[in-house]
């Protein structure tokens, strides 16, 4: 864990060149080349079916562009599955909430350390031994999720009894789990009321701040967007139209006309 | 017991002797609990001790000294109890803040108490507190707890809890002399220096702030641990806002003088919980927590199998019936007495166990009237529940019921070493063991509410029963008359209303005019999931409070107060004429309310005058805009066309013919 102030800006920890994806006629993403630094907050915006979900599937490595290189680390990233992604430390949260939806916050953010998991399957089932003494560390790094993001009310609660807003919290708590360098969040305000976004926008703020953690996310809440990240890439119909600090997005001719404040 | 004698043998006078003593004669008992990362962390009075000689060894060598104050600002934690302590040690004066006040009125105390340093929680106080900080020019420092957040922070005043505990520990362990230093400061506290200023919660205007005296808190706190039986090996969850007098009181005064442990919940939405892990001997919740948590439970019994409601609701009847008679000792015959036990085993236990009340030997309500449904379902069940009544002024206690001596209407006779006066015009005086001092920089104000013989003004108007039990009916100020000469005692008809689980707040009008009138809010729970059952789709409280089928529920309640009123000869000329229900909920944040959820009446009745105004022009509906206060400090509107109901007024004559 390294805190904020160490993070040397400018460090590119992911870029995306030249992608394109399309699934038979459809092109969803067309040529976009974009970077990830280090430590930042980096948004991705765009109008509906504008290649942005597909966008962070690529990144995680659920999709495989048809042309296009991504370098992760400084390395270029060759055909892998998404466990690989994860395991190299990439995490993210759905659009559509997909937890476990029987289990427990806690058991749903315990699975997120599944990978960071190394006793055998044997010990585990006996739940005896090292697997005891791993699961102790495990449940501690939890309750520090759960600590962090103010769910200990919740601790116990099935997932599926609890309202949306909450369920998002518990699926940033699984992402945080696997204690990744690049997290992924796809519309983590997406169905919220005006409180639940002030806190999810603290706790991305603060995710950064104590994890160090690298965030890129998919918003539609303009207000949101502009103020959480430090560059905005915006995606229309596949292709990238504007890239840069907020203030200049905003103000980009393209991008008011694609997507801001047209009158319809 | 076992406390107090302690207390008298070596004139233990200030909170951090009795602290030091209790490390002393019971080094391992526990003193503290904080549930921590899901685990409960204990600990004892030895190292509750070495924990509070640390910071309070800190804090010196930050530079405070006696007689300056520290804001203590955050929910129930025990660093901030021992920051209290710590303070106290070196003979400064803590200074509890409510921790849900807005910048502003966090501004007012910690100006008013011209505090040089503040102990706070986390990063939501510390940006408070930065925000205000120029308007207090003392201040010099704030501690925060939680360092979350707070990392990238740029200024000199901010260190972390731990940073000035370890700074202190180094000292200790540096040099012993710096230990004997700091027991002679603590030595060098006496009675008669200040403990502790509480803000009141500003039920009339501006808080106050309430100073009280180190060897009056414990004299108070010493009477009432003797007259409930207190020992160390009671159990507290202290879970109510560190800086009002009850939490002050049941907790810490109370907790340092028998030797008790008090135990901190893991956050405010886990209290229930952590309650019901706990198992707290001694109990203390507003109407309001008791309410919250009956209506939760009987939701939650809506959603039972059919088998399993009849068997609840017929052991409640059984509880209802022969429950408050078994708890008072009466003659109960043999058969009821063993449907009771049978009623323990399957409902009663496990229903406590759930609530976290299996081990409850006493227990306290107080702040407003409670319900006698309420108050009668809770002692039913066997919990030894009991009423006080107290003030910030007294440190707590005016009067408290005694075991086996318990009306729900009244509020028992004084306590223990208490006088009890009542004036010409009804307003009740006291004179108790644990009376403040004086109002903080206000001399005027405290030389009104005291009298020349020491006596203390409550503001509250009442009278004795034929028992010697006071019973409290109103505000003194608020007690008035409608244009015919009929008594008027608002907060009387508000409290029938509140009854009803339905409806959550009430405000009457009618003084000086020519009948009563009423605003209601409507509880969200209750009638939110009686909407659903009932299929009617809402999707904002302003617009379920608009919906006529609610207003057809609220009109049976207010019909049903009426015929109660009615049949009261003193109170029959004040029956509620017209009423509505409003367009958005009272709220703290927008002055409607009191931090302690008490009714403003005068600011209610400026901001809402255009309301009050249709009520006497006979309006049937009124519009109006309300500007709101989001928590976050920021402004909206909220505007809506309010109906208005009138009622049907019952003679009591009428009531008697029907009735025959």
């Amino acid at each position: 864990m390294q805190s904020y102030a160490d993070i040397a800006k400018g460090d590119v920890l992911l870029s995306v060149k030249d992608v394109s994806l399309s699934f038979g006629g459809v092109k969803a993403i067309q040529g976009v080349s974009f970077d990830i630094r280090k430590g930042e907050v980096r948004a991705i915006i765009g109008p509906n079916g504008a290649g942005k979900t597909s966008m962070l599937n690529v990144i995680n490595g659920f999709y495989h562009p048809q042309a296009g290189e991504i370098m992760f680390k400084g390395i270029r990233r060759p055909k892998m599955k998404p466990y690989e992604a994860a395991s190299g430390g990439i995490a993210r949260t759905f659009q559509n909430v997909a937890l476990f939806k029987g289990m427990t916050t806690l058991d749903n953010i315990m699975a997120g350390r599944s990978l960071k998991m190394n006793v055998g399957l044997f010990w585990q089932m006996l739940r005896f031994g090292p697997a005891e003494r791993e699961e102790v560390i495990h449940r501690r790094r939890v309750e520090e999720i759960i600590d962090f993001l103010e769910i200990q009310a919740i601790r116990k609660t099935p997932v599926g009894k609890l309202p949306y807003g909450l369920q998002k919290r518990v699926e940033l708590g699984r992402a945080l789990a696997m204690e990744p360098e690049l997290l992924l969040l796809d519309e983590p305000m997406a169905g919220m009321n005006l409180e639940e976004k002030e806190d999810m926008c603290r706790f991305i703020l603060d995710v950064r701040e104590q994890f160090g953690t690298t965030i890129a996310l998919i918003e539609h809440d303009m207000g949101v967007v502009m103020d959480l990240s430090d560059r905005v890439v915006v995606l229309d119909y596949g292709r990238k139209i504007a890239d840069g600090v907020p203030d200049v997005v905003k103000a980009d001719k393209t991008v008011i006309d694609a997507y801001l404040g047209v009158a319809h | 017991m076992a406390g107090v004698r302690d207390a008298q043998a070596a004139s233990l006078d200030t909170f951090p002797k009795l602290m030091l003593n209790h490390a002393r004669v019971r080094p391992s008992r526990p003193s503290m609990r904080w549930k921590d990362l899901g685990i409960w962390q204990t600990w004892t009075w030895a190292e509750v001790s070495a924990e509070v000689r640390a910071f309070s060894v800190g804090l010196q060598r930050l530079g405070l000294k006696r007689g300056q104050r520290v804001a203590v600002v955050g929910s129930n934690r025990p660093r901030l109890y021992w920051a209290m302590l710590s303070a106290q040690a070196l003979g400064a004066v803590p200074v509890p803040v409510y921790a849900d006040a807005v910048a502003d009125e966090m501004g007012f105390v910690l100006e008013n108490a011209e505090v040089t340093m503040a102990v706070v929680e986390d990063q939501e106080q510390v940006d408070k507190v930065l925000s205000v900080a120029e308007r207090v020019p003392g201040l010099t420092m704030v501690i925060h707890d939680d360092e979350r957040g707070l990392r990238d922070y740029d200024t000199a005043m901010l260190r972390s809890f731990a940073v000035v505990r370890d700074d202190g520990q180094k000292a200790l362990d540096a040099d012993r002399a710096v230990e004997a230093e700091w027991l002679k400061s603590v030595e060098a506290g006496a009675g008669s220096d200040t403990s502790i200023i509480l803000y009141t919660s500003g039920t009339t205007g501006r808080s106050k702030g309430v100073v009280l005296s180190s060897a009056r808190s414990i004299a108070a706190a010493s009477d009432t641990v003797a007259f409930d039986k207190l020992t160390d090996a009671d159990e507290v969850v202290s879970y109510l806002p560190l800086a009002w007098v009850g939490d002050h009181y049941l907790s810490f005064a109370q907790g340092l003088v028998a030797g008790f442990c008090i135990s901190c919940p893991e956050s405010a939405a886990t209290v229930q919980q952590d309650t019901r892990e706990i198992g707290p001997t001694f109990y203390f919740a507003p109407p309001r927590v008791l309410e919250n948590l009956l209506t939760r439970v009987m939701i939650r019994m809506e959603d039972a199998s059919g088998p399993k409601k009849a068997v609840f609701h017929h052991f409640l009847a059984v509880a209802k019936t022969w429950g408050e008679k078994i708890l008072n000792g009466e003659r109960v015959p043999l058969s009821a007495r063993a449907h009771y036990a049978l009623g323990e085993i399957l409902i009663y236990g496990p229903l406590k166990n759930v609530l976290g009340f299996s081990k409850i030997r006493v227990a306290y309500t107080a702040g407003e009237a409670i319900g006698p449904d309420l108050f009668a379902f809770y002692r039913s069940l066997g919990i030894n529940l009991k009423q006080l009544y107290g003030q910030t002024e007294a440190f707590l206690y005016v009067t408290c019921q005694p075991d086996g001596e318990i009306d729900v209407e009244t509020v028992g006779p004084a306590a223990p070493n208490v006088e009890i006066r009542i004036e010409p015009n009804g307003e009740v005086l006291f004179r108790s063991p644990g009376q403040f001092v004086t109002y903080l920089n206000d001399s005027e104000k405290t030389a009104e509410t005291m009298t020349g013989d020491g006596f203390v003004k409550t503001g509250d108007a009442g009278f004795f029963d034929r028992k010697g039990h006071l019973k409290i009916i109103d505000r003194a100020k608020d007690v008035g008359k409608l244009t015919d000469g009929s008594l008027f005692a608002p907060k009387y008809i508000e409290n029938k209303l509140k009854f009803f689980p339905n409806v959550k707040e009430a405000v009457a009008f009618g003084d000086g005019q020519d009948f009563v009138a009423c605003f209601i809010n409507i509880d969200l729970t209750a009638v939110g999931n009686w909407a659903e059952r009932n299929n009617i789709v809402y999707s904002s409280y302003q617009e379920l409070a608009g919906n006529p089928l609610v207003y057809a529920m609220i009109e049976k309640n207010v019909e049903i107060v009426n015929r109660s009123l009615a049949a009261e000869e003193a109170m029959a000329g004040a029956q509620i004429k017209r009423f509505l229900i409003l367009h958005k909920e009272l709220d703290a944040d927008d002055g409607e309310l009191t931090r302690t959820q008490k009714v403003r009446r005068s600011f209610i009745a400026e901001r809402y005058g255009v309301l009050i105004d249709a009520f006497y022009a006979g309006k049937s509906e009124c519009p109006i805009t309300t500007e709101v206060t989001f928590e976050d400090g920021r402004k909206g509107i909220v505007s809506a066309n309010v109906k208005i109901k009138d009622m049907a007024i019952h003679t009591p004559a009428a009531l008697k013919v029907a009735a025959e």
